[in-house]
């Protein structure tokens, strides 16, 4: 190992090895005392002198059974409960740091011993909630530069006695508010999501250094890239300000508790860059993409109710994804800077910053107010207004005389026109076009690692309203914008950065200028060397269009960041963008449903039988018509949020106010649902001449999965070659028919030999890099090539490949971080991440794909089956193979009988309900390898979520459908009779013919 | 705390910043420069080496933490005049005493916020260092530019006398207004070295001394005589020191031939260390030249590679003038160490005599503490003389 060593490793990672490291070179750590009965945890209160103090009991599952005690009768009731809960009895009694202030310092170190920081950051949240689940800010706001300095030798002396030798390092700090005891947290031997922000915060790129660092340069051989005559053996320092805010996914498990705590919780993150705080913190609210337009300014969170004390106090005294702008709330309220503090310990800098941001806005609307009716009287008196007519004052009289210096301040603190345009009562492009022609204009400043001490040749910028442009001049080239895909989130993550990035790389091979916008840290495509020129910026139609319009771009892509760039398209086109590729007329038409079901009948394909509804009333009767099971879902979202399989009317009763409440106003639908269908995802390329599937990915599960939730195998394991031709015919007609220039998924099931269409996204999918990397074809960077005019048969891609070996797709979905979450595979995707196996085997290739999302299939061990009554047929050949691999199956009545009677012996166990020992005990001792458990309604019983989670916590290998079941016999049978071999990618795709 | 008055900041080539008034009610004028420290603008203020400058911070978020009672390098703020782009409405650290508004006007000095100092900064790399006008009265943006103008610039000028101390004396190290111990917070050492036992005395030239300097000088095992920069190289002997410490201070090295006199004088008789005019006056009393630069070092991540071992350190730098190499290479002394960034000189060494200085701040105060260890160089350097080894 280079770089970081094990012995590192395990030093920065062992909680006790930490602690006694960190005293050893003159630190201070958080004082705790490890008990292991009521009379010491007594003797260790009496010594730690303080209350709160946290107890943590060990060794219990997700830290149940801790708490925080603020006096002695909680505390002497939480320590008894921990005792009790502690398979040990021993509990840790450890001071509280719960609100005092929490810092990060990224940190290099080279083999000559030499080292810098990065990057300091400064948590917005105080402690108590993950750093990942905090905002942050950078640089450090409130430190002296003693106090900053004995941090950056802390840090130095952290990363020399951990012993990581060469690379980055992070290390968390938390320092009390009143005293400024500074204690340390914990440090990550190695580049973490921190050193991603850093990267992208300061222009240093970490993980790229760290890694020639590793294989023995020193910093001073290396150069600084962005200023090219300066060395990388310096710490870069900023003239603006980061902001990086998490993004959270709650809506996609409801039974989760949404408290933000010390375990994250969040699924991905935005940043912005600003020249100060407030614009900065504006501008990553807007680009969180949650409908947030900044702090107030109309939108979600920001409008004008009002909330009561006991909402205000809830909000901000638990800390959770809303608390920001509870922030406002309470100022609206009368709440007193102090009082927040009291609340939610944020620190007051920040607090008085969010205050005048606030007042900004009531500034605003004061004046609005009163030059509106100021203005109403001057009217009268003076002639010279005559051509404003009464209609017009309305709304433009407010925006019309308010001060230019009050508009420009209000967008130095980082107001978007939107907001403007809600405060002064006007619309979005009425203010940009007062604003810019009183000549406050959007100006470009470059992220240059110096401050602007040295000369910058790396054009990375971020808008500002500020005296000067930086924007460099052009090179003469063509420069076509790729709208990158914002935060990730559950349905949108990198694979579409992967599309963005592979356009970009596409394009500039071409001959082309690439200009990427994105807001999201955690992309390549914010690298400031992927595309010529990067704009870190919101993705909101005021801050990509000001970039199209200065940049002077002659194209843009819309069809690879996701759904974020698509929902911008239709206004972008309007506002005189150039849209390259499929038209957003016809991803509307793909959209829309009325729209959709003509094309479908014009080219005599098929969907599933579907109704509309307005209401929950309508929405009753129009599935009664269809006949259940039916499949309900708001219109316009994606990843299938507020999607239900339903099989009778009292199920939809159950939900359908849930449903409607996702997109309020807006029409359900109702689809007849494809029970026991085959599903299949196809990718397409089409030029506008010629079309070629890329790649067919056959789902494991039946329809009712998610795509994005879906295992699947390419190429489709049980669909016959005349189904297939079928398949690849309407594809064709469907790319033809929407005249598709660039990429198309579309999503068909097959039912009794029946070829149903479900849907059809004109625009790059979740799969592109998937069957790009099955079939060894660049599909994302020859779809950029289409979009600027290239032809398929000049770019030599004409023919289907199919691929002689097997791919398998499997989904990583968070449930552990979400305790007491329902775990079941459902419409409603909830996965962050996927794998890929690769095998000449399909068994193996399932099989590798699953010891890629551990645990792996088991060899040999015990099952625990339990299956709904309709899969109890399959489940005895399942377990019947697996008897036959020496598996010893264990199971509840109902299955249990089923299995008996096919003559195979399998242990009974008492069902959950019923006694002990039970599935859940056998799981928790390790008894148990591997879970079979199909649901047997909408949500999996009580007792069923017991048994899965009991099994996603210990690290159980996990089989929730028949389909996947048989799969995983597939796979075992393969591991037991084959032999598992490395190979590179690569050699594989000598099985594809490529012209 | 930020004003709504307006204030105005007028550089010579005839560019006009406005912005808000903070600090004192005053118009002065100077020479404008930017530092790229992201913290530290109280011992920024309060460097005596920046006499005569209107200093810009880069960093935009300023006056967060107030100013405390410790982190003071003089006795009050020595710049003419500061410039931010944004004052915080409020402090927010607990060591802070006061705002930086509020001591600024105390101490009657200017400042000016929301000024975009990414603009102004840009402009003095490109122009190179300018003279300004910072005004926080009403007075015309001609007047301004035409202040600016005539302000006397410093080259050939002594800004030494107007910060140097008037009588020597004795910095003390247990005075508590002297705030000598290092900071740590409470239940963090560091494992920081004990003060020697065996104490040397040095005699120290106050050019404008920063205070850390002293104290830094003190915690490595030396009793510090301070002495006026007129001082002779007479009075200094007859306090028989072990070592000489020549300081920081303002203005234009050149113009200071006193001084190189007196140092010349002592250059072979005692264990000499330099820091920033110190290291500049090394390099005249050896018969060497200065230049000024462009837009000088000013900040806390300047790279200096120590040419002896290799090693680079991250200093803390404010600088506007540098050594000639060859001038000194032709008198007896190498470069020790050179500015990353630039290759300028940062450092040198006697081939003969126990002399070393260095251009940067390893006191730091605002900077990092990469190179504390020359302190502890010194030390050796002047026991090895006592010692009779050099």
């Amino acid at each position: 190992m280079i770089g970081a060593k094990p012995l590192a490793i395990a030093k920065g990672e062992d909680r006790q090895l930490f602690k006694e490291a960190m005293l050893k070179i003159g630190l201070d750590v958080a004082r705790s005392r490890m008990v292991k009965s009521m009379a010491e945890a007594q003797a260790a209160a009496d010594e730690l002198a303080m209350f709160p103090l946290i107890i943590r009991p060990s060794f219990t599952l997700g830290g149940s059974g801790g708490g925080i005690a603020y006096n002695k009768e909680e505390f002497d009731r939480i320590v008894a409960n921990g005792l009790d809960l502690s398979p040990v009895h021993e509990v840790l009694v450890e001071e509280c740091l719960l609100g005092w202030k929490e810092f990060e310092m990224e940190v290099m170190r080279d083999h000559k011993d030499q080292c810098v920081v990065i990057c300091s950051i400064e948590n917005f949240d105080p402690m108590g909630v993950h750093t990942g689940d905090s905002i942050t800010v950078a640089p450090a706001m409130t430190l002296t530069d003693k106090e900053f300095q004995v941090m950056r030798d802390a840090s130095f002396a952290v990363i020399r006695e951990i012993g990581v030798e060469t690379g980055g390092s992070n290390i968390q700090f938390a320092v009390d508010p009143v005293t400024g005891r500074m204690v340390v947290i914990e440090m990550n031997p190695r580049v973490s999501r921190s050193s991603a922000l850093a990267s992208k915060a300061t222009g240093f790129p970490i993980a790229k250094i760290a890694a020639k660092l590793a294989v023995g340069y020193s910093l001073d051989e290396l150069r600084n890239d962005i200023t090219r005559l300066t060395p990388a053996s310096f710490e870069p320092t900023i003239d603006y300000v980061v902001t990086k805010i998490p993004r959270f996914a709650f809506e996609k498990f409801p039974d989760a508790d949404a408290t933000l705590t010390s375990a994250m919780k969040s699924v991905g993150e935005a940043m912005a860059i600003g020249r100060t705080f407030k614009e900065s913190i504006q501008k990553c609210l807007r680009s969180l993409e949650i409908g947030a337009r900044g702090f107030g300014g109309g939108g979600k969170h920001g409008g004008d109710d009002q909330f009561g004390e006991e909402a205000i106090n809830q909000k901000l005294g638990t800390p959770n994804a809303e608390r920001i702008f509870y922030i406002r709330h309470a100022f609206r309220a009368g709440y007193s800077v102090e009082d927040i503090f009291d609340l939610t310990k944020i620190d007051p800098w920040f607090l008085h910053q969010m205050r005048q941001i606030w007042e900004m806005e009531e500034e605003l609307k004061a004046s609005a107010a009163s030059e509106g009716s100021s203005r109403g009287n001057e009217a009268g008196a003076s002639n010279s207004s005559l051509l404003t007519s009464a209609a017009t004052t309305g709304s433009r009289s407010a925006l019309a005389t308010i001060d230019t210096t009050l508009l420009r301040r209000a967008k130095q603190f980082g107001f978007s026109d939107a907001q403007l345009a809600h405060i002064l009562k006007s619309d979005m492009a009425t203010v940009r076009a007062e604003r810019k022609q009183r000549g406050v204009k959007t100006t470009y400043r470059l992220v240059d690692t110096c401050a602007a001490e040295f000369e910058a040749f790396t054009p990375y910028y971020y808008s500002s309203y500020g005296d000067e442009n930086e924007v460099m001049p052009p090179k003469g080239k063509k420069k076509i914008m790729i709208i990158g895909g914002g935060p990730n989130r559950i349905g949108q993550g990198i694979e579409f950065d992967y599309c963005c990035v592979h356009a970009s790389f596409a394009l500039r091979e071409a001959g082309f200028e690439t200009v990427m916008v994105n807001s999201n840290p955690e992309t390549v495509s914010t690298d400031y060397d992927t595309s010529d020129r990067l704009y870190f910026e919101p993705l909101t139609l005021e801050d990509v269009l000001e970039v199209y319009q200065q940049e002077g771009c002659v194209g843009a892509i819309v069809q690879f960041g996701g759904q974020t760039p698509l929902n911008l398209a239709s206004a972008l086109k309007a506002n005189g963008v150039n849209v390259i590729g499929t038209s957003p007329e016809s991803i509307d038409a793909a959209e829309d449903r009325k729209l959709f079901a003509a094309i479908l009948d014009k080219l005599g394909l098929k969907q599933p039988a579907n109704r509309t509804a307005l209401s929950e009333a309508k929405a009753i009767a129009r599935a009664g018509e269809l006949g259940y099971p039916v499949l309900v879902r708001p219109s316009f979202v994606l990843g299938g949020r507020g999607m239900f399989i339903l099989y009778s009317e009292e199920e939809l009763k159950a939900v359908v106010r849930q449903v409607f409440d996702v997109m309020p106003g807006k029409p359900v639908l109702i689809d007849k649902f494809l029970e026991d269908a085959i599903e299949l995802d196809v990718d397409c390329i089409s030029d506008g001449e010629t079309s070629v599937v890329g790649g067919m990915l056959e789902h494991i599960e039946y329809a009712g999965v998610h795509s994005g939730d879906a295992s699947m195998v390419m190429p489709p394991h049980t669909l016959p070659a005349e189904m297939l031709a079928t398949v690849r015919k309407a594809t064709y007609e469907l790319a033809r028919e929407l005249k598709v220039v660039g990429l198309m998924n579309i999503q068909f099931a097959i039912k009794d030999s029946e070829l149903y269409v479900l849907e059809v996204n004109p625009r790059a999918s979740r799969t592109v890099p998937f069957v790009a990397k099955a079939i060894g074809v660049p599909l994302a960077k020859l779809a950029a090539r289409i979009m600027t005019g290239a032809k398929l048969k000049d770019l030599g891609f004409t023919r289907e490949q199919t691929p002689k070996h097997w791919c398998v797709k499997e989904v990583v979905i968070p449930y552990v971080r979400f305790p007491g979450a329902t775990i079941a595979l459902g419409p409603e995707m909830r996965s962050t991440g996927e794998v890929m196996g690769i095998d000449d085997d399909r068994g193996l290739a399932f099989a590798k794909a699953q010891a890629a999302v551990k645990p792996g299939l088991p060899q040999k061990g015990n099952v625990f089956i339990s299956v709904k009554d309709t899969d109890k047929p399959r489940a005895i050949e399942i377990a019947r193979s697996l008897a036959q691999f020496g598996f010893t199956l264990y199971s509840t009545s109902g299955t249990a009988k089923v299995l008996a009677a096919a003559g195979i012996e399998v242990k009974r166990l008492a069902k959950i309900t019923e006694g002990r020992p039970n599935a859940v005990d056998l799981i928790k001792n390790g008894q148990i390898q591997m879970v079979i458990n199909t649901p047997g309604g909408l949500v999996p019983r009580r007792d069923e979520n017991a048994i899965r989670s009991a099994a996603y916590a210990h690290n159980v290998c996990i089989m929730t459908t028949i389909t996947g079941a048989e799969a995983a016999v597939q796979g075992v049978r393969a591991l037991k009779e084959k032999h598992v071999g490395v190979r590179p990618i690569q050699k594989y795709m000598g099985n594809v013919d490529l012209v | 705390m930020p004003t709504s008055k307006p204030a105005v900041l007028a550089l010579e080539d005839g560019s006009i910043f406005r912005g808000l008034a903070f600090g004192a009610d005053a118009t002065i004028a100077g020479e404008c420069v930017f530092n790229t420290s992201m913290t530290g603008y109280q011992e920024i203020l309060t460097d005596p080496s920046y006499f005569g400058q209107i200093v810009t911070m880069t960093a935009v978020q300023i006056g967060n933490y107030g100013v405390n009672d410790e982190d003071t390098e003089a006795a009050g703020p020595k710049c003419s005049g500061f410039v931010v782009r944004e004052l915080s409405p409020v402090v927010s650290n607990w060591r802070s005493r006061l705002s930086v508004g509020d001591y600024l006007a105390r101490h009657g000095i200017p400042g000016i916020s929301e000024v975009d100092t990414r603009a102004l900064t840009k402009k003095l790399r490109v122009d190179g260092a300018m003279k300004c006008c910072l005004s926080t009265q009403p007075i015309s943006d001609e007047e301004a530019v035409r202040r600016a103008q005539s302000w006397q610039d410093m080259a050939g000028a002594d800004y030494v006398k107007d910060v140097s101390c008037k009588e020597p004396f004795i910095w003390r190290a247990g005075d508590a207004a002297n705030h000598n111990a290092a900071y740590f917070p409470v239940g963090t050492t560091l494992n920081a070295p004990a003060v020697p036992a065996k104490k040397f005395r040095v005699a120290a030239f106050d050019y404008g001394a920063k205070f850390t300097i002293y104290r830094k000088l003190v915690r490595h095992g030396f009793e510090v005589q301070v002495f006026p920069a007129t001082a002779t190289a007479a009075q200094v002997r007859e306090h028989r020191p072990d070592a000489v410490f020549l300081s920081n201070g303002p203005g234009d090295p050149a113009a200071l031939p006193y001084i190189h006199q007196t140092v010349t004088n002592l250059l072979p008789d005692f264990p000499i260390f330099g820091i920033c005019l110190g290291h500049q006056m090394v390099t005249h009393a050896l018969g060497g030249t200065t230049y000024k630069l462009k837009f000088g070092h000013r900040g806390g991540n300047q790279p200096v590679k120590n040419l002896e071992t290799g090693k680079v350190s991250i200093t803390a730098q404010n600088h506007g003038f540098a050594t000639d190499p060859k001038s000194i290479e032709a008198r007896g002394a190498k470069v020790t160490e050179i500015n990353l960034n630039d290759n300028t000189v940062e450092g040198l060494r006697h081939t003969k005599l126990p002399v070393f200085s260095v251009q940067y701040h390893p006191e730091a105060a605002p900077g990092p503490n990469d190179a504390d260890p020359l302190f502890v160089d010194f030390y050796k350097m002047v026991e090895a003389r006592k010692a009779g080894k050099i």
